[in-house]
């Protein structure tokens, strides 16, 4: 037997309605709660957030600047030393428009999310690798879907100061530069 | 990449077993495992006696609802008191698990090796989507609500908008595999359909529609690999494994180009030197690349050298990648025609591969002679590339 035309394969497949008046099933769900800690360098960069700037740190070795920042080089393996104060501007690198929550439902009004690369010296025009976010975009979903938001140069919208927690949402979102 | 290969003997594939892929089976995990690697040790005419190591794959464990799942799953496999591994990423799981069992048999610790996938998705309820939110970083990405399909979206855009691809070119795939997979026996979602069909099916997230995507599955899959000398004994056409790939990038997709799977693309050059392949795109017959979603297909595709990045998708158009064309991919049908349980979906490709190059694929067997296969698998983060490389 070699999934051959015409060959049987084990396996019953049952239609909804008789999985849910099968014997013997049950419902479970886990109850489990975390707490994350953010760790020494994403805990820094939320402060950074806080206070409205954008924080990368850069590699001493291979002169890379990391933003989200970590706590060491990837590719050097040696401790990542310097803060830097990188520019809240870049451009769309790709964007996408949901039309479903995290739970698989439809959403009244579509989102618009992407990543961005952000303007920070250091890596080639073409290069494999970028400082970037993944985020938000304030762009009206039928434009998001046009060439033209590839490339885009767009820009932080910040929360209001008194507004920020130190987390990712203290960017509303990066809308484009007018 | 250096590897400093020692390898004691050669390594082959000598039976395969799938079970039906579907929404839904009345079976429980460990039965699907039992069905799929009873069917491998009847190809091969061995029984569990003749097993000396057993490499179970199983994507999260989230998805069976089952914590554990090697140990849960030990028993169907077969793998009662004998060394037994568990190999998990993701959806590399799948073609993990004969790479796996390639080391186990290649060092010379074992003979014969029964490697088994198996997954059953459809428990996870209202939907394994939800599972999938816990892949994202807590801090980072969660509070954005991530939907899982936003990443699969986010690459497709970027492979569009870097190589000039139109929603319409991409679809042809999810058409191709869904055909090839009317004749498979084990196809949960095979059917005669159109690019408009794509088009118009239900919107997830811009640019992927309801059939750019593998659907839910329940299912299984399995192999014998064995050493030179017992295929020989046992066969007469033993599947060679010639070379196996398998690299992790970081997570930090972000921070990528996400148009071209590195990944995949180190994870193939370390198949392709091992198998002293130095033009894929000539040397390789015919290749199942892994497809959960149809861009990916293409995206692979490039990855493994088969065709030039940015170009996979001009040549699916001319026919290249029919199954009567120059070089056929997922003959099987793939994810997109015959279903997607995780790590048991990697393991069909290789199965696939198997029997086209036996020509045992009846009416999926390709047109043109095979000597060279190459299948593989991609999971977690957009992160994880697994590559075997076949011949007959
Ligand atoms: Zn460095």
């Amino acid at each position: 037997m070699s999934a051959k035309e015409g060959a049987r394969l084990p396996g019953t497949k049952l239609s909804a309605k008789e999985m849910y008046s099968l014997l013997g099933l049950v419902e479970s769900s886990p109850q489990a709660k975390y707490e994350f800690s953010a760790g020494p360098t994403i805990s820094r960069f939320l402060q950074g957030l806080k206070e409205g700037k954008i924080l990368g740190r850069r590699c001493p070795r291979c002169g890379r600047i990391y933003v989200p920042p970590r706590d060491y080089c990837e590719y050097c393996h040696v401790a990542l030393t310097d803060w830097v104060e990188v520019p809240d501007t870049g451009t769309v690198q790709t964007a996408v428009v949901s039309y479903i929550s995290v739970r698989r439902e439809r959403l009244e009004k579509p989102e618009v999310v992407g990543v961005i690369k952000l303007d920070v010296p250091g890596y080639k025009e073409g290069s494999y690798e970028f400082a970037g976010l993944f985020h938000r975009l304030c762009i009206d979903p039928e434009e998001a879907k046009k060439d033209s938001t590839i490339g885009m140069k767009v820009k932080a919208r910040w929360k209001p100061a008194e507004q920020r927690t130190g987390s990712i949402l203290d960017i509303e979102c990066f809308e484009p530069v007018r | 990449m250096v590897s400093n290969l020692f390898v004691k003997d050669r390594v082959a594939i000598v039976g395969a077993g799938i079970t039906t892929f579907m929404r839904r089976a009345l079976e429980t995990p460990r039965e699907l495992a039992w069905e799929a690697a009873r069917q491998a040790l009847d190809q091969a005419g061995l029984t569990l006696r003749d097993i000396d190591c057993v490499v179970i794959g199983s994507a999260p464990d989230t998805f069976d609802g089952v914590h554990m799942k090697g140990e849960y799953l030990a028993d169907g496999s077969g793998a009662l008191n004998k060394p037994m591994t568990r190999v998990y990423v993701g959806g590399g799981t799948g073609v993990f698990v004969p790479v796996s069992a390639w080391w186990h048999a290649a060092s010379g610790l074992c003979r014969t090796v029964l490697a088994v996938a198996e997954e059953k998705m459809s428990p996870a309820h209202p939907h394994p989507q939800y599972v999938f939110r816990y892949i994202w970083d807590p801090i980072i990405h969660r509070p954005l609500e991530p939907n899982l399909i936003w990443i699969f979206a986010m690459e497709m855009r970027r492979y569009m908008a870097k190589c000039g691809a139109k929603k319409e070119d991409i679809a042809l795939v999810s058409v191709k595999n869904k055909r090839n997979a009317l004749d498979n026996p084990a196809a949960q979602v095979a059917a005669n359909i159109t690019v408009d069909d794509v088009l118009k099916s239900e919107l997830l997230v811009w640019p992927v529609n309801e059939l750019d995507i593998s659907p839910v599955t329940d299912g299984a899959a399995a192999l014998v690999i064995t050493n030179e000398n017992t295929a020989r004994q046992v066969t007469d056409s033993p599947v060679w494994i010639d070379g196996i790939g398998f690299t992790l990038d970081n997570q930090h997709w972000e921070n990528r180009e996400l148009a071209f799977p590195r990944y995949l693309n180190y994870a193939a050059r370390m198949a392709y030197r091992m198998a002293g392949i130095e033009r894929p795109w000539k040397e390789i017959d015919v290749a199942e690349p892994y497809d959960p979603f149809d861009y990916k297909e293409l995206h692979h595709i490039e990855g493994l050298m088969l065709a030039r990045p940015c170009e996979a998708w001009k040549l699916l158009k001319e026919g290249y990648f029919e199954r009567d064309g120059e070089l056929p991919t997922s003959p099987s049908g793939g994810l997109l025609g015959v279903g997607n349980p995780i790590a048991a979906a990697g393991l069909m490709k290789v199965a696939e591969l198997f029997w086209q190059l036996r020509y045992e694929a009846g009416k999926r067997q390709v047109k043109k002679p095979v000597h060279k296969a190459v299948a593989n698998a991609w999971g977690d983060l957009m992160q994880a590339g697994t590559v075997i490389v076949l011949s007959n």
